[in-house]
């Protein structure tokens, strides 16, 4: 009786199987790249909005500081969209004619809010509180990234788990003195640009966080890496 | 009888069922075979019982106990079995963990055009309103974020409230956002807009101008608005032959008669339960929702259970099991219409009962101990005491009433314990009387315009009106209605207004001592409904004002001061009117008028109870979600109304629970499932109303069964010469009695309610306590709590506890809680996060009720979480099981493992996430839960995140050093008017948990299972009179 299978599937089948193993280890490491890719997490994509605004104009050309807007952002977990209102402060002043702006004073004429999307968006079962990272330290530009670079605006970060966690797990990483939190052009201590707390001068990032974890009462990596301190 | 004789049997060797819905029932002959055999045997049965299946041993209880769920429960229940539906999605399911990776979609963001100065997104605001039931107003604080009322708590500020509510005031928001409420105006059954009706409307008013409003007719429900009352009496100004009825189905008639037999005049009594030692209700449930001011007298009677301070003992002669009745120290059921009688027996020309015996009273032996100790307790004629109160049930007869208000006078309490006030009651008159009288007028021929401003009458009228038939026969040429549903009343008028919520609307409303709390809207109307300031302005020619004006305009009429904008400021900050709580009167009663004999009742005669529904009250509730899947605190019955029989009279007729029998009472019949209540007096039936409504919404209409139909104007809370007959069916009834029993490792010996007497306590205080492993005894790590800044625990006192089921509404308000449905609830898949359960102890006919308010236990060592495969439940390192809903895959091991019962899992998806009122409802800062998750209770910890934020955010906190644990309260606690549940830090020895927790009583449950659970009880301690010992 011939054989059935010819001798090269012997070959053939060792090598599918130990192929295999590459072969799943390979969808398994686009399927991670995908997850951590831009087109999931929208990390620098710039999202429609109805008005093009510039924050990079707003904030470095005209130096206008970000709570002027986000007013709720010491003090509420929501940073605060600015009301059309806050808009109109200047531009019922200048570039009142301009065409890009006619939503905004058509919003004003007829009472009806502006549409914007969401740059900075977490999932529903994530619960995210600003004022208290703005009073512990954590700068806006730690998250936000150089916003005042930015004409239009894109989230940074993935804002994924395992980047909230970097620093849930290691705080003092990132802390910066309060008076700095607004501070776009803040640069962390190197010997050349010492920082100056409390009289005193710090010159490396972690002698400086591990100072202001203990200064603020930062709470202990456990408490917030507690599951409910983000979801519940 | 003692129930270490009664015994359960082993378990019988029965064939498994696998539908839940064909378990046994109690069959009573096997009952009582069962309690006989167990008389010649000496095995123990258990000492304290959740129903009567449990008390009997019957072997379907028994199972429950070693089940997660009923039986059922975990399968799949549509006509594709799970096996089956595995085998076919077994593709799909490979790709079902793939859902983690969706992209997110885009997120609109609307700012505001020009933003409120008080607002700051993100936080809510809270404002001082109040809400009305059968006229008297619960003050309340209700939290707003960005314009949407999302919870109610009590105004703790207001003497009515001190910060309680109860479940008819958490269940009020649910109430705003129902999408069935009625959204237009309309005539005919057609849409019509607000303008169309003042265009119709003018003719028919102006017409009657000229007969100075002899055919107009309005009636109201009971009204204590000063602003609405003065506008009607107003309206009667202009039309001066038009009439003003009033009626209410669960209406206050005998107590007003009772004030007129024995002052008369109508008259408001208040209680004060903190100065009274002694209190003797007479079928008086004034511990529960519904109850003018039940709020604050929880209150009272709750700081005066502190077995450590001065106790108060409670006498209760009821005619059905209530929560009232599970506190008493000694309870005594009575059919309603014998306990004028045993009344009697207090006032008989004020002999001391002891010396006259039992042989002259008449009385059974027992009944005389009874009555003895009651008379003993009131105090002592001629000294008097003033520190007794005796309260008379609002259903029980006028008679009653003014004989509790002779007794109270001749024991001295008027002005120490009891104050007459004038009544709340704008316009107190018989209600009953009222409707009679409207009815007369139609058939008459008088009236041509009725008015009905709210209410149902048309479904809860008293049968022999046939208010609806009076209505249909079109003897009214023109009826409107105005109401907050297309109810069974808007459907048989020709215009129908819809009416504002009272969330949704200005106006005032007197709590039960008087002060005048101002309602302010939190939202505008969501369907432009009017409020009935409103509507009556309309009917007076003022088409155009607005609730604020007119309510405004009339406290300005009252407060002329020229500082009246900082007084009206101040009133709607505050929650209510300074200066206006009624000053209380000295008054005494007319000693002659009583007539202590009135003739002794039929003993073999059946009665007939009908009391107000204890959630759905009168059929107002109907249509709430909530409190229709709310356990009836005794019954614990979800979605339904039954028939409420003793286990003596069920014997008798040899029925047993569920099955369908036929009441007739003169003639009407209803049909409805009997409940076997124990502790049910014998020959007596009690029905609730507010069932079987025909258009109550999609949740209300065709539940239960309608009771108006046997409720007559001449016995509308007692009657006698009821028939009872079985039909042969059964009828499936939702009762979570039973449902999540806790098993006890040592078959009840320990049990999880402990209580003793006061005489017992002060031999023994830490007669609760029970040996706990030592800290170390366990195979993980154990986790240095001490040293965190916080350790959150909560103490609950069941001698404070009610059972009201306050915490279980607001739990469910406060944490997004869904609605299940009753299908899911017969199957034990109600979603709550606490839950009150009964137990019982002793005689059946007569048992001691106790209530244990059940939330998750934080255990220290988490049964949970070690069996969690994918690590969705975490200890916090303040010692909170967390739970992480995103990580979850409904394995429901967890629960499995749960020696408390207390998670629970979304089978399906029981959330509402289509309907936007819904949307508009829901607490933000709590996740909403999808199909296949398990949840359990937080302790609020979006509170805790809160409050541990704002002490750590110098710009909040402005300077101030807020200390976590004194302003921190969990939704449950919050509300509750007991104050029975404290939560707190327990890292700070001077928090008030932490000295709870110290107490001799404080023990844990299932301590013996290494749980450690952070929430521990305070054993219940009784105060019973040593004379009536045995």
């Amino acid at each position: 009786m011939p054989q059935i299978f010819h001798r090269s599937t012997n070959t053939l089948s060792r090598a599918t199987i130990f192929g295999a193993v590459f072969v799943i280890a390979a969808l398994s490491w686009v399927a991670m790249e995908i997850q951590r890719s831009p087109y999931v997490t929208y990390a620098g994509v710039r999202k429609p909005q109805p008005v093009p605004f510039s924050h990079q104009h707003h904030v470095s050309g005209l130096g206008i500081d970000c709570r002027y807007c986000h007013t709720s952002v010491e003090v509420s977990s929501f940073a605060g969209i600015p009301p059309t209102k806050t808009c109109m402060n200047c531009h019922s002043q200048i570039w009142t004619n301009a065409e890009l702006l006619e939503p905004v004073r058509s919003s004003y004429r007829t009472g009806e809010s502006l549409q914007w999307t969401r740059v900075n968006q977490l999932p529903d079962f994530v619960f995210f509180n600003h004022s208290i990272h703005i009073n512990k330290g954590v700068g806006c530009n730690t998250c936000h990234g150089p916003v005042d670079q930015m004409p239009l605006m894109y989230q940074q970060e993935s804002l994924q788990m395992e980047w909230c966690l970097s620093c849930h797990r290691a705080p003092e990483k990132n802390l910066r003195p309060r008076d700095q939190v607004f501070n776009m052009q803040y640069q962390q201590p190197t010997s050349a640009n010492p920082v100056v707390v409390d009289a005193q001068s710090f010159t490396d990032q972690i002698d400086l966080g591990s100072f202001l974890v203990k200064k603020y009462n930062v709470r202990s990596v456990k408490d917030i890496t507690s599951c409910s301190t983000c979801h519940r | 009888m003692k129930m270490d004789e009664q015994t359960k049997v082993g378990l019988q060797n029965k064939k498994e069922d696998v539908c839940p819905s064909k378990r046994d029932k109690l069959d009573l002959d096997s009952l009582r075979a069962q309690i006989n055999e167990a008389n010649n045997s000496d095995k123990a049965g258990p000492e304290y019982w959740r129903s009567l299946e449990e008390l009997a041993g019957s072997p379907a209880f028994q199972e429950a106990l070693h089940r997660e769920f009923p039986k059922g429960a975990s399968e799949w229940v549509d006509s594709f079995s799970r096996r089956g539906f595995l085998k076919v999605m077994g593709a799909s399911m490979a790709l079902a963990g793939m859902t983690g990776c969706v992209r997110l979609p885009l997120e609109p963001i609307v700012p505001y055009v020009r933003q409120p100065e008080d607002v700051i997104p993100g936080r809510p605001t809270f404002y001082a309103t109040a809400m009305t039931l059968g006229g008297y107003a619960s003050p309340l604080l209700v939290e707003s974020h960005l314009g949407r009322p999302t919870k109610i708590e009590g105004n703790d500020k207001h003497p009515a409230s001190l910060g309680g509510t109860d479940i008819f005031a958490q269940a009020h928001v649910l109430g705003l956002y129902d999408p069935d409420r009625s959204q237009s105006v309309t005539s005919m059954g057609d849409q019509r807009s607000w303008q169309s009706f003042l265009t119709a409307i003018r003719g028919p008013l102006s017409a009657q101008k000229a007969l100075q409003g002899a055919g107009i007719r309005i009636l109201t429900p009971t009204i204590s608005s000063p602003t609405l009352a003065d506008q009607l009496r107003n309206f009667l100004k202009i039309y001066p032959q038009a009439k003003w009825h009033v009626y209410e189905p669960v209406n206050r008639d005998n107590v007003l008669e009772g004030a007129k037999l024995a002052f008369g005049q109508p008259v408001e009594t208040r209680y004060d339960f903190e100065k009274a030692d002694v209190i003797v209700s007479l079928d008086a449930d004034f511990l529960y929702a519904g109850y003018p001011g039940n709020v604050r007298y929880i209150r009272d009677f709750a700081k005066r259970r502190n077995p450590d301070g001065n106790m108060n003992r409670l006498y209760v002669i009821e005619s059905t099991p209530t929560t009232t009745g599970a506190k008493a120290d000694h309870r005594w059921p009575v059919k309603a219409s014998d306990l004028a009688n045993l009344v009697a027996h207090l006032t008989a020309g004020g002999h001391p009962l002891r010396e006259l015996g039992s042989q002259n009273t008449g009385l059974p032996e027992s009944v005389h101990r009874f009555m003895v100790a009651v008379q003993e307790g009131l105090g002592q004629i001629g000294n008097h005491l003033g520190t007794s109160v005796v309260i008379p049930g609002d259903h029980q007869p006028s008679i009653v009433h003014y004989a509790a208000h002779i007794l109270n006078e001749v024991y001295g309490n008027v002005g120490r314990t009891i104050f007459y006030t004038d009544p709340v009651d704008a316009n107190p008159v018989n209600q009953i009387e009222s409707i009679k009288d409207l009815v007369g007028d139609i058939h008459a021929g008088k009236v041509d315009l009725l008015i009905i401003l709210g209410g149902n009458p048309a479904y809860d009228a008293p049968t022999d009106l046939d208010f609806a038939n009076v209505l249909k026969n079109g003897k009214v040429p023109l009826r409107v209605h105005h109401g907050l549903y297309q109810n069974e009343t808007a459907e048989l008028c020709q215009w129908h207004i819809n009416q504002a919520h009272e969330l949704e609307a200005w106006g005032d409303a007197r709590a039960f001592d008087g002060t005048v709390s101002i309602i302010q809207p939190l939202i505008a109307p969501l369907y432009s409904g009017k409020s009935a300031v409103e509507f009556v302005a309309l009917l007076s020619g003022q088409a155009d004002a607005t609730g604020y004006d007119l309510t405004r305009a009339y406290w300005q009429k009252r407060h002329t001061g020229a500082d009246f904008e900082q007084f009206w400021r101040k009133s709607l900050h505050d929650g209510w009117i300074e200066g206006t709580t009624y000053a209380t009167k000295s008054l005494s009663a007319k000693p002659s008028a009583f007539a202590s004999e009135t003739k002794p009742a039929d003993a073999n005669a059946i009665e007939l109870n009908f009391r107000g529904d204890p959630t759905a009250y009168d059929g107002q509730f109907s249509n709430n979600g909530w409190l229709q899947e709310l356990p009836k605190p005794m019954t614990k019955l979800t979605w339904d109304n039954a028939i409420l029989i003793g286990p003596k009279m069920a014997e008798r007729l040899q029925t047993k629970t569920e099955d369908v029998v036929e009441l007739e009472l003169n003639g009407n019949k209803v049909t409805g499932p009997v409940w076997i209540q124990a502790g049910h007096p014998d020959n007596s039936v009690t029905v609730t109303l507010g069932y079987g409504r025909k258009r109550a919404g999609r949740v209300g209409t065709a539940q239960g069964f309608d009771a108006y139909a046997l409720r007559t104007s001449a016995a509308p809370w007692i009657a006698t010469g009821l028939q009872i007959r079985k039909t042969g069916e059964t009828y499936k009834l939702a009762s979570t009695q039973g449902m999540q029993s806790m098993d006890t490792p040592d078959g009840g010996h320990r049990p999880l309610v402990r209580e003793t007497t006061l005489e017992e306590y002060r031999k023994e205080p830490a007669f609760a306590k029970e040996e706990e492993p030592a800290p170390g005894l366990t195979l993980y790590k154990p986790y240095p709590y001490k040293e965190e800044d916080y350790a959150w625990g909560m103490a609950i006192d069941l001698n404070s506890c009610v059972g009201c089921n306050n915490c279980m509404l607001a739990c469910q308000s406060e944490n997004n809680i869904a609605v299940v449905g009753k299908e899911q609830a017969v199957i034990g898949r109600h979603m709550h996060w606490i839950r009150v359960d009964a137990y019982y102890q002793g005689d059946r006919d007569n048992p001691k009720a106790f209530f244990q308010p059940v939330p998750c236990m934080q255990c220290e060592n988490a049964p949970c979480e070690v069996v969690c495969p994918v690590g969705a439940t975490n200890h916090s390192s303040e010692g909170l099981n967390d739970m992480v809903y995103n990580r979850c895959v409904g394995t429901r091991y967890c629960s499995n493992n749960c020696p408390y019962k207390v998670r629970r899992f979304n089978f399906f998806l029981f959330q509402d996430w289509e309907t936007p009122q819904y949307k508009m409802m829901r607490n933000p800062d709590v996740s909403v839960r999808s199909r296949g998750v398990m949840e359990k209770c937080t302790y609020c910890v979006q509170r805790i995140n809160e409050h541990k934020i704002d002490a750590d955010t110098p710009s909040v906190r402005e300077g101030k050093q807020i200390k976590v644990g004194d302003e921190l309260q969990t939704a449950c606690q919050q509300s509750c008017p007991a104050g029975a549940i404290i939560f707190g830090n327990l890292n700070d020895p001077e928090s008030r948990v932490s000295k709870l927790k110290a107490q001799a009583r404080n023990y844990s449950l299932l301590g013996e299972l290494n749980t450690r659970p952070r929430t521990t009880y305070l054993a219940e301690v009784s105060n019973p009179n040593p004379e009536l010992k045995g």
